[in-house]
């Protein structure tokens, strides 16, 4: 047995949680872009981008994130891949946090009168001009704070790519327990440091979302 | 290069399949009822503004850093925490057991904050014509503010619901015999590892897709249609 003073626990913990923050940084910016490039595509009018992307939005909320991370996890290795936890997690939680983003975007365009689009379109603005000058804009403003709560989801979300042998908090948390005999004190600290990465961000979620309301 | 996939070779593990169906099922059904009870317990104590009598401070301050704590940590860790923590602390808990209370606290928190926001959206005439009938304090709420309540947000409800079911799959990580946990069995016994999460997360999208149209057709139907 191996002997672990408290701030060895909380070093080596602190040093796991980069990769937690560096995982929900690349699913974020990842989803982002994917996402962004589902929405443009369902709202561009193709036959059959509707449903498409709106069959790929239901897989991925209906499929449970664990499984999603396996898929990725043993899919890429059939196609000849190395896979290594960092690309399978990577990919897995891209693609779930795509899912996310796109609907959530999708809501926000919603939100956006019918008559934006039409006064836009009578100023023979392209498909691309009424995006990028017209809708997006107004869209963006209401998608923030959603966005931001999203974001919370998102570093949850990392904790599971531990199954898949990602060392992050989760893992080394799980490994120091085995290691120490004292889970407790180990999952109490690993809990605390996910507290402490969620909660700024759940609160900045929240107060975006106020300001957004206050006019009303 | 050429992919050989053979699902037969996991389709004909059926009877894994359907107990793993049957324990995340039950393990859902258990902890949601459970849950949903907790959630308006808590929603009673955190909500504001809806006319009744206001639960003390201390207690709001615990309910209050019960949501917050469970919101703000992933799942799994909390289902670690209960299953390899307590036991450390002096309660041992079999995998069922530590799942099903680690379902029921997650659901709590959620569908606290989802049931206080049916709950402040009672009108004050409600709470007024009620004690205006002499309805006592626990009358009002239980039969004028609470079925609104919750007939209000039942299709947040639902959704939670569906993530607490798909969330179950990580229960499979301490050995609980759900679904997952028999893709994991499958693909030790024939190395098939890619076809058993196909088929188990075929089977998860059924199910959530089922479990919400169903419970969305039933809460119009059965639980608020009426009255």
């Amino acid at each position: 047995m191996v002997d672990f003073s408290l701030w060895d626990i909380v070093r080596n913990l602190l040093l796991a949680a980069r990769w937690t923050v560096g995982l929900s940084l690349i699913a974020f910016v990842g989803g982002s872009v994917v996402g962004l490039l589902l929405l443009v595509l369902r709202l561009s009018k193709l036959p059959g981008m509707d449903t498409l992307v709106g069959a790929y939005v239901q897989l991925f909320q209906g499929v449970p994130l664990l499984v999603q991370l396996f898929l990725a996890y043993y899919g890429l290795g059939l196609f000849g891949i190395n896979t290594s936890p960092w690309v399978a997690a990577g990919l897995g939680l891209t693609l779930y946090a795509s899912a996310f983003l796109a609907e959530i975007w999708r809501g926000c365009v919603a939100s956006i009168p019918l008559g934006q689009w039409e006064a836009s379109q009578s100023l023979a603005l392209s498909f691309y001009e009424q995006l990028r000058y017209i809708i997006l804009p107004q869209a963006l403003k209401i998608a923030v704070p959603p966005t931001v709560g999203f974001l919370v989801q998102v570093i949850k979300g990392t904790a599971l790519a531990s199954v898949i042998g990602f060392m992050e908090l989760t893992k080394v948390g799980k490994t120091i327990a085995n290691a120490t005999f004292s889970p407790f004190l180990i999952f109490s600290c690993v809990a605390i440091m996910y507290f402490v990465l969620c909660y700024p961000v759940s609160l900045y979620a929240k107060r975006l979302e106020r300001k957004i309301h206050a006019h009303r | 290069m050429k992919i050989q996939l053979d699902f037969m070779a996991v389709l004909s593990e059926w009877p894994l399949l359907l107990t793993g169906v049957a324990w995340t099922l039950a393990l859902t059904a258990a902890s949601v009822v459970v849950g949903t009870l907790v959630g308006i317990a808590c929603a009673w104590v955190r909500a504001r503004g809806f006319g009744a009598t206001r639960a003390p401070v201390w207690l709001q301050g615990v309910v209050g850093a019960y949501v917050e704590l469970i919101r703000n940590t992933p799942f799994i860790v909390q289902l670690f925490f209960i299953f390899f923590g307590l036991p450390a602390a002096g309660f041992k808990l079999s995998a069922e057991t530590a799942s099903f209370i680690a379902m029921v606290v997650n659901l709590g928190a959620y569908a606290t904050e989802i049931i206080r926001a049916g709950l402040e959206a009672t009108p004050r005439g409600q709470m007024e014509a009620a004690h205006s009938l002499a309805l006592s304090d626990r009358q009002t709420f239980v039969w004028v503010v609470l079925p609104p309540a919750l007939k209000k947000v039942w299709p947040s409800l639902v959704s939670q619901i569906t993530i607490v079911m798909l969330g179950s799959s990580v229960c499979g990580q301490i050995s609980t015999q759900e679904l997952s946990y028999a893709a994991d069995l499958i693909q030790s016994r024939n190395f098939r590892s890619f076809e058993a999460f196909m088929v188990v997360g075929a089977i998860y999208l059924l199910l959530a897709i089922t479990t919400r149209q169903l419970l969305n057709w039933a809460g119009a139907k059965f639980l608020f249609g009426r009255r």
